[in-house]
């Protein structure tokens, strides 16, 4: 997969699903024989993973949320994105 | 910024601290057309007449999901033989659980694939014998290869994500890479590439299935090799023989820690094994609920934790990565199941498991004992 850039639309593939892990309190990824717990950084990302949102526009509602600057945000969500792509745990295609 | 689930660890030696289970193994039918001698079932196998029914399976699936499992994995036999199987699916999706079903894919077709789909599976996985089709047939005793292939592809088209399952001995081992290739030719995005466990019908067969340690070090650099060149595009698990290890696997992430399995008839297991541990009392779901069992169950607390450890586990300062290893495997070859796993190089009868691997790997295999009901 080549690097992750802005204009990507992070989703997850159909074998992966966010979901609340009501017994323990928490959101987990339910994959193939894994399940995979972000942390609460990784998780207010992955909740703005919808499919149509991209990499600039969820850094957008992030620098919103804690007034910052996009361009500090971005790396950190482009590292994020690119740790779970190569896991497989999610997926990234060209903007409609 | 992910981590893979740690749950809080209980206290050395205290009273175990019980964790909610992650994942349930439900074997829906021990009904299989394969009849492979490695089956993963016990030797006595559990007839149609007494397997649970849609409205109890379903019954444990709602337990399950309060009891904080996650993952549900619709096995068997072969699960697909249930005409209730896209109900099961359902009812299990539309409570937040994540279905997983683990099939030979003989009996798959267009029609099936969609209904399950539809019901919400969420992930697939299809067993191969070998790489091709006669010596597939030959060790499944049963010709599926074929239709495995029909089947894997039936399932991409569906858009369901595929794993590959690929149990490798001393018969399929020289076709390593042609397996891996053949997951790849058939859409999967994951393989796993299992080694033989020796329990039940594998145990029975043993001689005709355990590779020679030179076969066993050809296997890991082949996985190893694959694995660099794949990178990306298909992952690989890779599962190796106890008998070989120095160090035992971490059997279920420890005994009653994470994992559950219902048997056909709806009893309650720590592992698929281990109803193969004479002095077990198993709890059936027929007659007691999943968190009572799991929490109170006898069959759970033998081996939950390390209280029941003896020397050398009890100190071993291993004791909470490996949980002592494989309670079916030491009796199986201790006669005692709470020994120290034999796996392990600092149990006794280390020696001499590694011997019975070198004599039976080299001498010639015996014909294959396949997995069926008794007549």
């Amino acid at each position: 997969m080549g690097a992750i850039t802005e204009v990507c639309v992070p989703f997850f593939p159909r074998s992966v699903k966010l979901i609340e892990d009501r017994a323990r309190g928490r959101w987990v990824l339910n994959a193939p024989e894994r399940v995979v717990v972000p942390d609460d950084t990784a998780l207010e990302i992955l909740h703005l993973c919808d499919g149509e949102r991209t990499v600039d526009a969820i850094c957008d509602v992030l620098a919103k949320r804690y007034n910052a600057a996009p361009t500090t945000i971005r790396a950190d969500v482009i590292e994020l994105l690119q740790e779970l792509a190569d896991k497989g745990l999610v997926k990234l295609r060209p903007p409609l | 910024m992910t981590e893979t689930v740690t749950l809080p660890e209980q206290a050395v030696h205290k009273q175990p601290l019980i964790e909610s289970p992650l994942g349930l193994l439900a074997e829906l039918t021990h009904r299989c057309p394969l009849r492979c001698p490695y089956c993963s079932n016990p030797l006595e196998l559990v007839r149609a007449g007494r397997e649970l029914d849609t409205e109890t399976w379903q019954r444990v699936f709602d337990e399950a999901s309060a009891l904080g499992v996650l993952q549900i994995h619709l096995s068997g036999g072969e699960p697909t033989v249930r005409r209730d199987l896209e109900a099961l699916v359902r009812h299990a999706a539309a409570r937040g659980l994540y279905t997983n079903l683990i099939t030979s894919g003989v009996l798959l077709d267009e029609a099936r694939v969609a209904a399950l789909d539809a019901a919400g599976l969420g992930h697939v996985q299809i067993s191969i014998q070998d790489a091709e089709a006669g010596s597939a047939d030959r060790i499944a005793g049963f010709a599926g290869h074929a239709r495995k292939i029909e089947a894997a592809r039936l399932v991409g088209a569906a858009g369901i994500a595929l794993t590959v399952n690929a149990v490798v001995h001393r018969q399929n081992l020289e076709r390593l890479d042609a397996m891996i290739a053949l997951a790849e030719a058939m859409g999967a995005g994951r393989i796993e590439v299992a080694h033989v466990q020796y329990y039940g019908w594998a145990l029975r067969n043993r001689a005709a299935l355990i590779p020679t340690i030179a076969q066993l070090e050809a296997a890991t650099a082949t996985v190893e090799a694959a694995r660099a060149r794949l990178a990306g595009r298909l992952t690989i698990d890779y599962v190796v023989p106890d008998y070989y290890a120095e160090l035992p696997k971490a059997c279920m992430a420890g005994w009653g820690r994470r994992f559950l399995n219902v048997t056909p008839e709806g009893k309650v297991l720590p592992c698929h094994a281990a109803e193969t541990i004479p002095d077990l009392v198993f709890d059936s779901v027929r007659e007691h609920g999943l968190a009572e069992i799991w929490r109170d169950g006898a069959a759970f607390n033998a081996f939950r934790g390390t209280a029941w450890m003896p020397e050398p586990c009890r100190s071993c300062d291993r004791r909470e990565v490996d949980w002592g290893g494989c309670r079916c495997q030491a009796l199986a070859l201790t006669g005692d199941a709470a020994a120290t796993d034999p796996a392990c190089g600092r149990s006794a009868d280390h020696h001499a498991l590694r011997a019975v691997a070198e004599a039976e790997s080299h001498a010639p295999p015996p014909g294959f004992a396949y997995r069926g009901f008794p007549r």
